[in-house]
């Protein structure tokens, strides 16, 4: 039904809240990604067939969905039931029935499918206990996993278009800029441009056609936070995209989004359909008179199609290559037209400011990087997922209090974050406050919001090499200093790690990145050298462990390296024999056990299992 | 273009020019050389080689100063332009041993290369070497003509200039303009008995109606024919015919007499 006032957006959610509040129980499980990778749909149908079959939605005034991300992937499927907040993870179609007759018949938790918090080995009960999500502060997450993402009057009921109907009808357009510019909001893609200021210099171009579009281009590896947003709560993203037409003038807009994530496309559809059905989207919108519309505009996945005018190209159905920005987007963008474009995170962030006010989002952060960031969390930390924290929390607080530290507690030796085209920081950074210009001083950036925690098993210049690797991949290849610029330097680096380094390299590598840092066309290639200068700023000892002594010392290059297994600490399990794909590891049970170098093709698995750490790398 | 008229500053000297010029058109107007790849005048600059990068600052800017590409960067009022310096020169030198090391066969390339100093790359030499240093000019005079035949393919170190799924481009006329804007001489075409081959296909040429030479492709020909909105009749005549008749034209109009050298040089042929 079509809602054409404030009133009645009111008395929707008001519906929407009283049908919640009807059950007594209600059954979360997540349908994110990662989840679902792990099974989580075959969960949710055993739910519904139990349902179904027991008739518990009457016996129990018992409601049930699938939700968006809630972050901790790595222990999915996760089932949440609620009002208890009893958090389960690691859920599979088998353990359904147990829930049913343990947890919602009889009000048992089980145990065995609670979290154990790997330092404390305490079982949680509670979600809102796990010291993974108790540290977290959620504003751009602020309703996944509590929704269901295809339905909209759940999300009307979470106070979903709230934002939208009182920027429309309780602020002038220049109003709602100054809020946002009040807030201090910056770009959560990565350049951390001021939000309001941006807005502001497109609403005073002189063209009155302008556009207002949403990046969810999403590509760094190890990277998912928009994708969470956009599948979790595709509503919000729309509602901040409104209520930046409305604040710009804009008529027109569109969602860039990779086909390479389907079910944030098929969400963000079904949001779009709804928003129109609903009087949020299209003509005429809340009965105000102000008109705006959004259309999905699929990309193929070029990591280069992120950057805004590479981005605007292919909207437009031309190669997706970046120009120059002598002029800006926000001047002549897309179609020529002055032109907004926002990441999924900052317009997600936009509705809360607007209900909740800027000075509630002002408040939060640092100075100069107001509010909150998401981080996808992975790598060599226990708890790895997507996480939300204030601006100017420590990398140490990150990686240590939500992230539960390295897996098996090994030592940490750096953190990469920003994407291919952020840096490394050594231990000696871990107590940097995280912000836009504390990540840049130090050699890193804050990018979209990756970090990948690596341990004392990860070699500097491999990671280097494997960055550069995919910026050679991903280049578009129009200006030559990052077509040739950073091939050079990839087959440099790849040189070492496979020991044909020769002195000199590291000096060349600086000469060369500082051309392609200056000339090249877009961000991509301006960035691209920052892999390998950050690490050579951080671990120039290790470059220099592979040049001159022909070494890796953390034993990942294979042709730098041999296992050894120390005789002093061995105590003959034999499992390194075991693990050994080539059979090269001999021993008596209970015997120091030897590895044939001649064999051995430095796989690591021995080094992997071995309960001692007996296998060394000389 | 706009008439108003910005004063600016090239390596310390005051010049005017009309708002909405690059650094590039400016310079050149004023005979200050910057060195170019991937520019023509007749055509859109894009900025992809790199070579004409400039260092600007502004009274206003507080010092700020930074390098930019002459092609594309539009004057304005008070900019302060640097055209040469250390840190432009190792640019500049940098990206032509970086194309030395991609096309160490192209002449053209190591005689601009020779003109700043890289007689060789100090790089590895690329797994697959060629003469296209992928400037782009082929692929954007196409489409200025209005046949968009080629564009380029893939990307990063694999990009190259490609008919559309390498097969000869159904949209090509013929024109060679693509081969004649390159400045590597990187695509290949020849005229034989009256056909072009060009981009793996065969075009049977127009032949003058006056002399018998082949002229141009037959669909180059329609194309241009139906671009200008005239018959093709009109066409079918080369550019020396043409000119011969226009000639004859003229002098039996004003009954001119043919100059006795003329008669001579006919005389001898």
């Amino acid at each position: 039904m079509r809602i054409n006032s404030v009133k009645s957006l009111t008395r929707a959610a008001g519906r929407a809240r009283g049908e919640r509040k009807r059950l007594e129980t209600e059954v979360l499980v997540c349908a994110g990604t990662g989840c679902l990778a792990n099974g989580s749909m075959d969960v949710a149908e055993a739910f519904l067939g139990a349902i179904r079959r027991r008739k518990l939605e009457a016996r129990l005034k018992l409601g049930f969905k699938t939700t968006g991300c809630h972050g901790f992937c790595e222990k999915g499927p996760l089932v949440i039931i609620q009002p208890q907040g009893i958090f389960y993870k690691g859920v599979k179609a088998k353990d359904v029935k147990e829930i049913v007759d343990q947890t919602l018949l009889k009000g048992q938790v089980i145990q065995r499918l609670l979290y154990r918090d790997p330092n404390t080995k305490q079982r949680v009960e509670q979600y809102a206990e796990i010291p993974f999500y108790s540290k977290q502060h959620r504003i751009a997450l602020r309703n996944i996993g509590k929704i269901d993402p295809k339905c909209i009057d759940d999300c009307l009921a979470v106070g979903g278009y709230t934002g939208l109907a009182k920027a429309l009808t309780e602020m002038k357009p220049t109003e709602v800029i100054d809020a946002v510019t009040e807030s201090g909001l910056r770009g959560r893609g990565g350049g951390g441009f001021p939000t309001g200021r941006k807005w502001k210099t497109c609403r005073e171009a002189e063209d009155p056609t302008k556009y207002v579009l949403c990046n969810a281009d999403e590509g760094d590896p190890g990277a998912f936070m928009d994708r969470s947003i956009c599948e979790g709560d595709p509503h919000a993203v729309l509602e901040g995209m409104v209520i930046g037409a409305w604040a710009v003038g804009a008529s027109k807009g569109y969602i860039y989004v990779r086909e390479e994530y389907p079910l944030a496309v098929k969400h963000l559809q079904a949001a779009i359909e709804q928003a129109r059905e609903r009087g949020f989207l299209g003509d005429d919108i809340l009965g105000t008179g102000f008109s705006y519309d959004v259309q999905i505009a699929r990309g193929g996945g070029a990591f280069v199609c992120g950057e805004s005018s590479a981005l605007m190209k292919s909207v437009a159905g031309e190669v997706g290559e970046p120009r120059a920005k002598y002029v800006h987007s926000v001047i002549r963008g897309l179609y020529d037209k002055p032109t907004v474009l926002n990441n999924v995170e900052t317009w997600a962030n936009v509705p809360w400011i607007i209900t909740e006010g800027a000075a509630a989002f002002a408040s939060l952060g640092t100075k100069k990087s107001t509010g909150t960031k998401t981080f996808s969390l992975v790598g060599k930390v226990k708890n790895t997922g997507l996480v939300e924290v204030p601006m100017g929390i420590t990398l140490r607080e990150i990686i240590y209090d939500i992230g539960g530290g390295i897996i098996k507690n090994r030592p940490f030796k750096g953190v990469q974050t920003g994407g291919p085209s952020g840096g490394c920081l050594p231990e000696g950074k871990l107590d940097l406050p995280v912000d836009f210009d504390t990540l840049t001083e130090a050699g890193s950036m804050m990018g979209s919001g990756g970090m990948i925690v690596m341990d004392d098993r990860t070699c500097m210049v491999d990671v280097a090499r494997y960055f550069l690797k995919f910026l050679v991949d991903e280049s578009c290849g129009k200006c030559v200093p990052c077509r040739e610029g950073v091939h050079q330097l990839h087959q440099t680096v790849n040189d070492i790690c496979a020991g044909n380094g020769r002195p000199g390299d590291l000096e060349r590598i600086e000469a060369l990145s500082d051309v392609v840092v200056k000339a090249s066309l877009c961000a991509l290639g301006k960035s691209a050298p920052n892999p390998i200068l950050s690490t050579l700023r951080y671990f120039r000892e290790e470059y220099e462990a592979h040049i001159n002594d022909r070494k890796c010392p953390a034993g990942v290059c294979r042709n730098l390296f041999t296992f050894r297994i120390s005789p002093e600490i061995c105590n003959g399990c034999g499992l390194c024999a075991k693990s050994c794909p080539v059979d090269c590891i001999a021993g008596e049970k209970k015997e120091v056990h030897v590895i044939d170098a001649s064999v051995c093709t430095r796989c690591g698995a021995c080094r992997n299992v071995c309960p001692t750490d007996a296998v060394e790398v000389i | 273009m706009s008439e108003k008229v910005v004063n600016l500053e090239i390596n310390g000297r005051g010049f005017q020019a009309r708002e909405g010029m690059t650094i590039l058109e400016v310079a050149k107007r004023e005979g200050i050389p910057i060195p170019t790849l991937c520019h023509h005048d007749a055509l859109e600059p894009v900025g992809a080689c790199r070579l004409c990068m400039v260092e600007i600052t502004h009274p206003n800017w507080r010092g700020w100063k930074g390098l930019v590409t002459a092609c594309l960067y539009p004057v304005e009022e008070g900019l302060q332009v640097t055209t040469e310096s250390q840190e432009i020169h190792q640019v500049r030198k940098t990206i032509l041993d970086l194309l030395l090391a991609r096309c160490p066969d192209a002449p053209y390339i190591q005689k601009v290369a020779a003109e700043h100093g890289v007689t060789a790359t100090s790089f590895k030499k690329n797994e697959v070497q060629t003469v296209c240093i992928l400037c782009g000019l082929c692929v954007r005079v196409c489409a200025v003509k209005g046949c968009n035949a080629i564009g380029t393919a893939r990307r990063g170190i694999r990009r190259e200039i490609a008919a559309p799924f390498g097969m000869p481009p159904p949209d090509c006329i013929g024109c060679t303009s693509c081969a004649h804007i390159c400045p590597t001489d990187a695509i290949p075409w020849e005229d034989v008995n009256g056909v072009r081959k060009i981009w793996d296909q065969e075009f049977e040429m127009v032949r003058c109606v006056s002399c018998g030479r082949p002229i141009m492709p037959v669909t180059q020909l329609e194309f241009e024919a139906k671009r200008a909105g005239i018959s093709p009749d009109y066409m079918t005549t080369c550019p020396a015919c043409s000119q011969q008749k226009t000639l004859e034209t003229i002098r039996t109009a004003f009954t001119i007499k043919r100059p006795a050298s003329e008669d001579a040089v006919e005389a001898a042929s």
